[in-house]
């Protein structure tokens, strides 16, 4: 039953996403009015979205090989030097569609 | 933050339509998760057809890739909690990164008034859901993403969005172990978990240095 193609799959994987996500938006405000938030878990959270980041970066590099880490250093090298996101992410783009058409 | 989130959100619409999502099916998710980096996360844990294990991993990631919301709407209690429950709730589904940022500010120079993040919210979310169609349709039309890079948009975004978080080596202690850790289960377990351990372990292990 778990591996099996579901009905209306796409749909109740949107509605399951929503879900989450909505219980993320409550759960601090609700939680706040209950008990406060200690000073760790407050810390966990901070350090949350760039552990995201690492996390899904550094095994896809890995995986993918030249290509990815040009992409990847050539963004965070952008961002850097200027802080525009259009340029970061064309200028990564650019530099995968060079390496790639020299077969790398 | 007008421009970051436009190209954001094509970069999602350009992933959904490689994954095979409709176009209705795309523009709901964004309508109803309205959160980047998990939209691009669950892109990459998404497929046709979907089975009730992965629709479990779909939300598990939503989940721990919008954790952070957790803090942001504990932050806004102070503030919203004058409003009826119900106006509160309500605002709080306005929560994303940057309308957070644009409260945090606006309150830190002493402004009170909830409809400014209410209007940011709603501005924010038409010009997300909105964005992610001509993303799509470009998605749809190129043969080959690869040949153009598009299939490592999310570390592309990912890099991008890092650079502004860094507060000096001392911060990034949890982030090295959150991506040692990851690189590790990814060769152990199958499919996208390591982002879930990577993330868990770097944060918490992060948060303990830090503390001494």
């Amino acid at each position: 039953m778990m591996n099996e193609p579901l009905a209306y799959g796409p749909l109740i994987g949107i509605l399951a996403m929503a879900f989450a996500t909505l219980m993320t938006r409550f759960a601090g405000y609700w939680l706040m009015g209950h008990i406060p938030l200690t000073k760790r878990v407050r810390r966990v959270l901070e350090i949350l979205p760039g552990a995201i980041m690492a996390a899904t970066i550094v095994p896809i590099v890995a995986k993918v090989g030249p290509a990815a880490l040009i992409a990847v250093v050539v963004a965070a090298v952008s961002m850097i030097v200027k802080r525009n996101e259009f340029i970061a992410v064309g200028l990564a783009l650019v530099a995968v569609s060079l390496t790639r058409a020299f077969g790398v | 933050m007008v421009p970051g989130t436009i190209v954001f959100a094509a970069a999602y619409g350009t992933l959904a339509a490689q994954k095979g999502l409709t176009l209705s099916e795309a523009v709901l998710m964004s309508a109803l998760v309205y959160g980047g980096a998990s939209q691009l996360v669950a892109m990459e844990v998404w497929t046709s057809p979907l089975t009730l294990s992965t629709v479990v991993s779909l939300a598990v990631v939503t989940g721990i890739v919008n954790a952070r919301f957790i803090l942001m709407g504990a932050t806004l209690r102070p503030w919203l909690g004058a409003l009826p429950p119900w106006q509160a709730y309500a605002a709080l589904n306005g929560t994303v990164d940057a309308t957070w940022l644009i409260a945090t500010r606006y309150r830190a120079e002493g402004g009170s008034d909830v409809s400014v993040f209410a209007g940011a919210a709603l501005t924010l979310w038409l010009i997300w859901v909105g964005s992610a169609i001509p993303g799509y349709l470009l998605g749809a039309f190129i043969a080959d993403p690869k040949r153009f890079g598009f299939d490592l948009m999310l570390p592309i975004f990912f890099a991008a969005m890092f650079v502004p978080l860094w507060r000096g080596a001392r911060r990034a202690v949890g982030w090295v172990v959150a991506g040692v850790v990851a690189l590790a289960v990814s060769y152990l377990v199958p499919g996208w978990w390591f982002i879930v351990a990577g993330a868990l372990t770097g944060s918490i292990a992060g948060a303990f240095i830090d503390d001494e």
